[in-house]
C-alpha cells in the first residue's frame, strides 16, 4: 500500500518515552494532596496518554477525516452517557420537595455515605 | 470479522484486493473504518462500567479510597509499563509490515504476545492475593483494612465488584487478542503473508491492541491511585 503513511520509528520511540514519563507523573502526583482535584489531574494525564496512543500508535493523525470522525464519535456518546447521568446524580440534593410531600420523602437518608439499606 | 472475509476473498481471487474494491487503498480505508466502528462500540462497552464507577465513587468516596489502598500500586505501575511496551512492539509489528520486513512482523507479534502474557501473569498474582485476603465480592467478602476506618464494608465490596468487573473484562480482551495472534496472525506472518503490499490484518489488530492499552491507561489511576493522597 504505497499511498499509506508510514510513521517513522523515531516517532514511535518518542511517544513510548512520553507514555512512560506520564505514567511516572501520574503515580507521583497521586500521592500529593490536591483535594478534589486529584481525580481530575489523574484523568487529565490519562486522557493525554490516550490521545498520544490514538494519534500516533493508532495512526489517527495520518488517517482520513472519516476515520477521525468515527474515532471521536465514540467519546461523544460516552460524554453524553456520563454527562446526563452525573448531572442527575449530583444535583438531587439541590432541590427539596415541598413540605406537603414530606410523608413520602422523610425517610430519604440525609448522608450519602450512610449504609445502603434494602427497600 | 470483515477483514477475515476480505482475506479469504483475496486468497480466492489470487489477488490482494477483494473484488468489491477499486484498489488496495480503498480496501484499506474500508477495513480501517470498520475497525473503528467496532472500537466505538467497545468505548461504550467499557463506558457503562466507567459510568457505574463514576456514580458510586461520587456517592462513597471514602469507601473507594479505602478499596484502592488494598491494591498494589507497584504491581499496577509495572503492568502499565509492560502494556505500554507491548503497544510499542505492536506498533513495530505494523511498521515492519509496512516496510516489508516479513520476519520483523512475526518477531514483534511474538514480543507483543510475550508482554501481554507477563501482564496477565501479574494480574493473576494480584487476583490470588485478593482471593487470600477475602476481597472478592460475595459471601466470603471480609474487609477490615486500616485505611477504611468508619466506612461501610458493603461499599468497599462495591469498589471490588467494579475492580473485578473492569479488570476482568479488560483481561478477557487481552486473552482474546492473544488468541487472535496465536491462531490467525502469527501462523500467517511466519509464512510471510504480511508485507509491504498487504498488511491490513496486522494494522487492524494493532488498533484493537492499542485500544486495550488505552482502557488500562484509564483503569490504572481510577482503581489503584484514587485516594492515595489521603
Amino acid at each position: 500500500m504505497s499511498a499509506q503513511h508510514i510513521v517513522p520509528l523515531r516517532v514511535y520511540f518518542s511517544v513510548f518515552a512520553a507514555l512512560l514519563a506520564f505514567t511516572a507523573l501520574t503515580v507521583w502526583v497521586a500521592y500529593i494532596d490536591l483535594g478534589a482535584l486529584n481525580i481530575y489531574v489523574a484523568l487529565g494525564i490519562a486522557a493525554t496518554k490516550a490521545s498520544l496512543v490514538m494519534l500516533y500508535f493508532m495512526h489517527l493523525k495520518y488517517s482520513s477525516r472519516l476515520a477521525q470522525l468515527f474515532s471521536v464519535s465514540g467519546f461523544l456518546w460516552l460524554a453524553l452517557l456520563l454527562g446526563f447521568v452525573l448531572a442527575d446524580e449530583n444535583t438531587r440534593d439541590w432541590l427539596h420537595p415541598p413540605s406537603g410531600w414530606a410523608g413520602q420523602y422523610e425517610q430519604a437518608p440525609a448522608s450519602h455515605d450512610a449504609p445502603q439499606t434494602e427497600h | 470479522m470483515s477483514a477475515n472475509t476480505l482475506e479469504a476473498a483475496a486468497e480466492e481471487s489470487h489477488g490482494l484486493v477483494a473484488h468489491q474494491f477499486d484498489d488496495a487503498e480503498q480496501q484499506h480505508e474500508a477495513a480501517t473504518l470498520g475497525m473503528w466502528a467496532f472500537l466505538v462500540t467497545e468505548v461504550l462497552f467499557f463506558g457503562g462500567l466507567m459510568l457505574g464507577y463514576a456514580v458510586f465513587r461520587s456517592k462513597f468516596p471514602d469507601a473507594f479510597s479505602a478499596g484502592s489502598h488494598e491494591l498494589d500500586v507497584g504491581l499496577g505501575a509495572f503492568n502499565t509499563v509492560i502494556l505500554i511496551i507491548s503497544s510499542l512492539t505492536m506498533a513495530m509489528a505494523v511498521h515492519s509490515g509496512q516496510v516489508g520486513n516479513k520476519k520483523g512482523v512475526a518477531l514483534f507479534l511474538v514480543l507483543t504476545l510475550l508482554f501481554g502474557g507477563i501482564f496477565l501473569g501479574v494480574k493473576g498474582v494480584e487476583y490470588a492475593d485478593k482471593f487470600e485476603h477475602h476481597l472478592i465480592p460475595g459471601l466470603l467478602f471480609d474487609y477490615h483494612g486500616e485505611a477504611g476506618a468508619g466506612v461501610n464494608p458493603k461499599n468497599v465490596e462495591l469498589f471490588f465488584f467494579l475492580y473485578f468487573a473492569m479488570t476482568g473484562v479488560h483481561a478477557l480482551h487481552m486473552i482474546i487478542g492473544a488468541g487472535i495472534v496465536l491462531v490467525w496472525l502469527l501462523p500467517r506472518a511466519l509464512q510471510g503473508a504480511y508485507g509491504s503490499e498487504y498488511s491490513s490484518p496486522i494494522e487492524m489488530f494493532g488498533l484493537y491492541w492499542h485500544f486495550v492499552d488505552i482502557v488500562w491507561i484509564f483503569l490504572y489511576p481510577l482503581l489503584y491511585l484514587v485516594g492515595r493522597h489521603q
